[in-house]
């Protein structure tokens, strides 16, 4: 709505939003549920105020690529679901939606936070493949950062399934107790700029405003892995230097979430 | 012989059975089957005398003649404005029903309203296939500026109005805000953001609780319980 | 040696445990969850809305689409390439016959209502829990309705009619017949009927006959889903 994101963009300048949060406070309630689905290796809910997002991680035994004989790989896509916003229609994934999976993916894969090496089965032959979907069930704002954790969490949750030993058959009604090698936690954080302010965890109205926005994937020390700049403005790095700030303290927050619901 | 079946303000849901027998009779969105009287939609039962009928909880605005409702413009066509009703009928706001100073015909129309723009208008007419025309020439009619417009459900419209304009005035008396209601269940804000916040909350209060007695009350302690110093 | 005991153990017209939810997408103008053992429907309404292509548009009355969708990883074997398969596309489509006698669209001529359903996760039964989540969401988004829809797969397991087969059911190593029913709770019409298998007509005719009493418990949940949004508020 323009009357709208003419107040937001004035709000923003004097430090304020439409729903009265400080700009670097995430909506409540944050929710995150594992195992949500059987059929899935791992699988995960996240609630970051409205917006709901799912996310499945399917297994399977591949040839490994040619190039990395001695390792597994990963994949991520992403479905922005019509019943998850009036926005989004049927049909092949759009613009947003590979955007979406990208940027989520390389925050897994160039943290390299899987053990691919740990994948493999027999070199050259067959390894395992990770397969995560994210499915958004409500769209109401910053579906990089809830993506991003529920991706996290699914991959965390997920357990591999039992192989036959003499077929080499997955059975994937049968899991065992052993989980992904998963070697780090990076979660992204999006910060936006919108009339000269920063903000995170924006609404969908909020989103709608932007000038530029950065998405970052970053570890739990610190480390950096995965930048994804959007939106028509630029930056300055005076600009950059305070939104990594800001996205490495979010990440930890998030983590921090995360953990927390984990060890209930 | 004849029974009632449900309870005054009890919610039925679409297809309950309201009524036995031919001394009750159906009133809006009920309908009669056989010998029983049956609810259309999910709703508060509302019995007065003999006829039964059911106040919505939630669904769709039904265009009418002489309805106040904010649109947006969607498109400029050669005389006049395509403009989206927030329902599945967009709506033609004609440059002679926009304003009353002369046009000329070369005259660019977007310095009038533009895409993107919020109006206040008026319906004028209804046709059986829903086309829709628009007035903005009468008092309170006007484009939108400034302030923040809200989104609630059509059907709790009434609720946020009150009896007389009861609810509203309440609102605007504790939250020093303008507020204009939109039929079409789109509701204009503009004060403090102090104050459209607060206002924006007891609105959203009132669409989530429109269905409880009492509500004027709960929203008088809502109010006083965070009010805004203008 | 006929099919006595069932596997999981239920009697032979137990459903197995539901829970469903209304208005759980804040997006939507209505909504549910519905679950019946593993398999789980998100059923989400939009519109009436204007409907695109427009040629599709009826002048007397409104369209009920539906889309069913399967997320990938909601299959018990390998992961279901997203996009739209032609088992979703016949779901779909009797969805929409399943559901149009009910729904009232003649205040909404050239509109469309969008009806769209993922399923998170499936164990059999996954077109009738579509059905019966929709029709919860349909009510909450104040569609117009003369009744509910409720549906329950029927079956027949080595000539034993049962009710509401599981995955390992529909496998059975015998003579299987599935069956999908959705039934109008006041007047008990069949809006849906499809069946994979094979079974005589006095055991289909029973089947339906123990639908009756299935469909009404699914009736019994939808109705409580739809009042406790108000109650529990």
């Amino acid at each position: 709505m323009i009357v709208n994101k003419d107040t937001i963009a004035q709000l923003a300048k004097e430090n304020r939003r439409l729903d009265n949060r400080s700009l670097t406070e995430f909506r409540s309630p944050i929710e995150i549920e594992t195992n949500i689905s059987w059929t899935a290796e791992g699988s995960a809910k996240v609630r970051i105020g409205e917006t709901v997002v799912m996310a499945g991680v399917k297994l399977s035994i591949e040839k490994p690529y040619n190039d990395t004989p001695d390792e597994g790989g990963i994949m991520v896509n992403a479905e922005l679901t019509p019943l998850s916003s009036p926005e989004y229609e049927p049909g092949p994934p759009g613009m947003k939606a590979i955007e979406l999976a990208r940027v989520t993916d390389r925050g897994i894969r160039e943290a390299k936070a899987i053990d691919m090496k740990k994948l493999c089965i027999i070199p050259g032959e067959k390894a395992w493949f990770v397969i995560v979907d994210i499915i958004t069930i409500n769209d109401a704002g910053n579906l990089f950062d809830a993506a991003g954790l529920a991706t996290l969490t699914a991959l965390k949750s997920a357990k591999y399934p039992v192989v036959d030993k003499e077929t080499g058959a997955i059975d994937y009604k049968q899991k065992t107790d052993i989980p992904l090698p998963l070697t780090k936690e990076p979660l992204p954080i999006t910060v936006y700029k919108i009339n000269g302010s920063l903000l995170v965890d924006p609404t969908s109205e909020e989103e709608k405003t932007y000038d530029a926005r950065l998405t970052v994937a970053s570890d739990s020390d610190g480390t950096i892995s995965a930048l994804q700049k959007g939106g028509n403005m630029p930056l300055t790095i005076d600009e950059l230097s305070k939104m990594l700030d800001i996205a490495l303290e979010k990440s930890n927050f998030l983590r921090e979430e995360l953990n927390k619901a984990l060890n209930v | 012989m004849s029974k009632i079946i449900v309870e005054e303000r009890s919610i039925v849901i679409p297809g309950e059975i309201l009524a036995e027998g031919m001394d009750f009779l159906p009133g809006d969105n009920t309908f009669r089957e056989n010998n029983q009287i049956y609810s259309k939609v999910l709703g508060l039962a509302n019995i007065s005398g003999r006829v039964i009928k059911i106040t919505p909880l939630s669904g769709p605005y039904v265009p009418k003649a002489g309805d106040k409702i904010i649109g947006k413009v969607t498109d400029i066509a050669f005389s006049g404005w395509r403009v989206d009703t927030a329902t599945a009928y967009s709506a033609m706001l004609n440059v002679k029903d926009a304003t009353s100073r002369f046009i000329r015909k070369e005259e660019d129309l977007s310095k009038i309203l533009a895409i993107g723009d919020y109006i206040v208008v008026m319906i004028t007419n209804v046709t059986s296939q829903n086309l829709i025309d628009l007035t903005m020439k009468e008092p309170g009619l006007h484009k939108i500026s400034g302030g923040r417009i809200i989104n609630i459900n059509s059907q709790k419209v009434p609720r946020v109005i009150g009896k007389k304009g009861s609810m509203i005035s309440l609102i605007k008396q504790n939250t020093g805000c303008d507020i204009t209601v939109g039929q079409n269940g789109l509701i204009w804000l503009k004060g403090s953001p102090d104050g459209e916040f607060l206002a924006e909350k007891a609105i959203k209060l009132i669409e989530n609780k429109s269905h409880q007695e009492g509500l004027t009350e709960k929203i008088e302690q809502f109010l006083e319980k965070n009010k805004v110093n203008n | 040696m006929a099919y006595k005991k069932r596997l999981d153990g239920r009697e032979i017209e137990e459903l197995r445990p539901m829970e469903a939810k209304a208005g759980v997408i804040k997006n939507a103008k209505g909504s549910a969850s519905f679950k019946i053992g593993k398999t789980w429907a998100i059923a989400a309404v939009y519109g009436p809305r204007e409907i695109f292509p427009r040629f599709l548009a009826d002048p007397t009355k409104g369209i009920l689409r539906c889309h069913y969708t399967m997320m990938p990883f909601s299959g018990s074997g390998e992961r279901i390439r997203p996009g739209k398969s032609r088992r979703a596309q016949e779901i779909s489509m009797v969805m929409e016959n399943a559901l149009e006698p009910v729904v009232d669209l003649s205040a909404f001529p050239n509109s469309v209502v969008d009806v769209f359903v993922e399923l998170p996760q499936t164990d059999a039964g996954t077109r009738c829990a579509a059905i019966s989540a929709a029709s919860i969401a349909l009510a909450d988004a104040g569609i117009p309705m003369k009744d509910m829809v409720s549906s329950v797969a029927m079956g027949q397991v080595d000539g034993t009619v049962i009710a509401d087969l599981n995955y390992g059911e529909e496998s059975y190593p015998a003579i299987v017949s599935d069956i999908p029913v959705a039934m109008l709770h006041n007047s008990k019409e069949i809006s849906l009927l499809q069946m994979d298998g094979e079974i005589t007509k006095d055991d289909l005719i029973k089947a339906m006959e123990l639908a009756k009493v299935a469909t009404e418990k699914v009736y019994e949940l939808q109705k409580k889903a739809l009042k406790e949004k108000f109650t529990n508020e």
